[in-house]
């Protein structure tokens, strides 16, 4: 049983490019595309909070960027995805706008929920993103359940629940794995393993520091990978999404990643972070966007100012779907009363 | 003539019969003896696809029914003892009851939570406890207490066809209560309240769930003594519309409120204090009281117990008590 992240949790390791040609062009550059999306919109809710213009909290995923991408990948708007506080990056990588993250960040009618919740309670099931919460480990059962009820629809749906090891702490977490390897749910545990809960290095919290030994207990499937490299993230979600859709049961990924910014909003944390003024700057090395640029530009499918034309389209694309959601209206004040109780008519509202 | 028990299991059949999406999950839900004659047989009848008994994690089961209702489903949580289910709070009162709201009314979470108080007879503290007034606190968790037999079928259907979280909490003490039912009507439980259960002139006594029957006895009881008792049965605590009891004051003059649960901060001090705001002062003939538990663990022995819930002769001793005070006045 894996007990030790090793090798993943030294950031002198894993920092060269990544090998980008089981993608080919049209994925790679996809992927790059979707990563590059979630870097700059996240700086540019850093600056947000930094200004004082965005108030909710803001817990931001730069440096995290291709787990969820990675992830995304094999799932479709029918699939159910559940996240915790820290969800732009899903949010992004399932093809969510960035007009309406922004959007409810900002409190706005425009936003994915209204501006009824805010950066940390995403909704967007045209894309099959059910719900974020802040409660830790709270969508893991709730996941579960969408797993459950796929399972009774007959089909190939899969949930898919995203937290992080600070959320493999909480009691819930655990008895989810009970009952998901017991009720044999079509559910996919991905584990950001970004070291920290909050402020507190996981070598404080645990007594070994890789999360995959809970899905070895469960008795199910468990990978563990580097989670700044795309490439290995997709290849090893695949074989457990296909291994989910066919009947095969739950199975964990565990995917090693590092968050450059604090625990919540703009800053990095490093006045308050165990262990972090060390390793912030020798993790940034491990940069999950420059490796996928460094291995597309070494495999010769597109020049450096193929990517660079590339960044800069993404930089106007997030700046003009900022402006919209600043110009977008706030929410009618009745919503306050109106959406206490349900007024939707059917289930799923896509 | 249908027993209280076997209502709630009339229930459940014409729920699994009439309603493919509905399921029920919970501990017990195999065992003959965990919910009285409430479920049995029902996984022999609708398969333990449909009625599945869970591991001992109230937490994960309980999200479990949320992530199902979210997605098509309209599953029936059970919790054979309200006790367990404070280990699910977070996912009732912090997830389930706020989807709605946080996600700009854009999604529904259409499930029951069914939460049984089961007291008396030695079992103590952690076994005893009717926690309905904490649940009935929260926006967006609509709570029901059924007090008759056609309350617990119609009101366990209303709780599961409602788009909304649902507390359903029926009480072993009620079980063997029976009465001829109705045909069975599917309700908007969003149109249901609190109804008057008997007529009279004299008191308006209130009461939710077994308080409601208490209510109904200590009217029995008082009829000997030439009072008339109006008796309002709760049915339905959040949301909470009181103008029924509004209404029956306005006439009577005179409220007392009975309540299972603990006395601080609990539903008879809310039903007071929303009538006594609608009520204006010169109607009242005498201040309007309450009899609840006292603000006291549930205790295992016996004669502590004797002490301790309220009955419908002591409840009759203090409503002549209180007319006895106003004479004298």
């Amino acid at each position: 049983m894996t007990l030790w992240l090793g090798e993943l949790a030294n950031p002198l390791a894993f920092t060269g490019p990544v090998d980008a040609d089981p993608l080919g062009a049209e994925l790679s550059f996809k992927f790059l595309e979707r990563m590059i999306v979630i870097r700059r919109v996240e700086e540019t809710v850093a600056q947000m909070v930094a200004s004082g213009e965005a108030k909710c909290p803001c817990h931001l995923a730069i440096g995290q960027e291709a787990i969820a991408v990675g992830v995304a990948a094999h799932l479709n708007p029918r699939d159910r995805v559940f996240g915790a506080h820290r969800s732009h990056s899903i949010f992004l990588a399932l093809g969510g706008k960035p007009e309406r993250l922004f959007g409810e960040i900002l409190g706005k009618d425009s936003g994915s929920s209204r501006g009824m919740g805010g950066s940390m309670h995403l909704f967007e099931p045209s894309i099959g993103l059910l719900g974020t919460v802040p409660i830790v480990a709270a969508t893991v059962p709730i996941a579960a359940g969408a797993a459950l009820a796929a399972k009774m629809d007959g089909g190939s749906d899969i949930a898919a629940t995203f937290f992080g090891d600070g959320a493999t702490e909480e009691g819930v977490f655990h008895e989810t794995l009970n009952v998901a390897a017991v009720k044999q749910l079509p559910l996919l545990f991905v584990c950001e393993n970004n070291l920290f809960s909050s402020h507190l290095h996981i070598s404080l919290r645990q007594p070994f520091d890789s999360v995959v030994r809970f899905a070895a207990a469960n008795g199910m499937p468990g990978k563990l990978v580097d989670g700044n490299d795309v490439v290995t993230v997709w290849k090893t979600a695949s074989e457990l999404v296909a291994r989910a859709r066919n009947g095969g049961g739950p199975a964990m990924l565990e995917a090693v990643t590092y968050r450059w910014l604090g625990h919540v909003g703009h800053r990095d944390d490093i006045d308050v972070g165990v262990r972090r003024k060390d390793e912030l700057g020798l993790w940034k090395k491990r940069d999950p966007i420059e490796r996928l640029a460094h291995g597309i530009v070494e495999s010769g499918m597109y020049t450096t100012a193929d990517l660079e034309a590339l960044d800069a389209t993404v930089v106007v694309a997030v700046n003009t779907a900022l402006d919209k959601a600043r110009r977008a209206d706030y929410p009618p004040t009745s919503l306050l009363f109106d959406a206490v109780y349900s007024r939707v008519a059917d289930g799923r509202t896509d | 003539m249908t027993t209280y028990s076997s209502a709630i299991l009339e229930g459940y059949r014409y729920l699994l019969t009439n309603h493919p999406n509905v399921f029920c999950i919970g501990q017990g839900l195999w065992s003959p003896w965990y919910v009285g004659e409430t479920m049995t047989d029902l996984e022999k009848d609708f398969g333990t696809a449909r009625i599945i008994d869970t591991p001992v994690s109230e937490q994960a089961c309980t999200g479990i029914a949320l992530g199902a209702a979210l997605t098509g489903y309209r599953p029936v949580v059970t919790h054979p003892r309200m006790d367990f289910a404070i280990l699910a709070l977070d996912q009732i009162v912090n997830q389930a009851a706020k989807w709605s709201s946080m996600f700009g009314g854009q999604t529904k979470a259409p499930v029951t939570y069914r939460l049984i108080i089961n007291r008396g007879g030695e079992q103590g503290a952690q076994h005893s406890q009717a926690l309905h007034a904490w649940l009935a606190h929260v926006p967006g968790l609509r709570v029901v207490m059924p007090a008759t037999p056609a309350d617990a079928r119609d009101l366990l259907i209303a709780a599961v066809m409602s788009d909304d979280p649902v507390a359903y909490i029926d009480d072993r003490w009620l079980y063997e209560l029976d009465s001829e039912l109705p045909a069975i009507r599917e309700l908007d439980l969003s149109q249901l309240g609190p109804a008057i259960l008997a007529e009279g002139s004299d008191i308006t006594l209130v009461g939710a769930g077994y308080s409601a029957h208490l209510c109904v006895q200590t009217r029995e009881l008082l009829a000997r003594e030439g009072i008339s008792c109006e008796v309002i049965d709760l049915r339905v605590l959040n949301p909470f519309e009181p103008s029924v009891i509004v209404e029956s004051v306005q006439a009577t003059g005179r409220l007392c409120v009975i309540d299972g649960g603990w006395r601080t901060c609990g539903v008879a001090g809310e039903v007071i204090a929303a009538v006594a705001e609608k009520v204006p002062p010169a109607t009242w003939r005498m201040s309007p009281f309450r009899i609840t538990l006292p603000d006291a663990p549930a205790p295992t022995s016996k004669a502590l117990e004797d002490i301790y819930y309220p009955r419908a002769d002591g409840i009759r001793d203090a409503v002549l008590v209180a007319l006895e005070r106003e004479v004298s006045r």
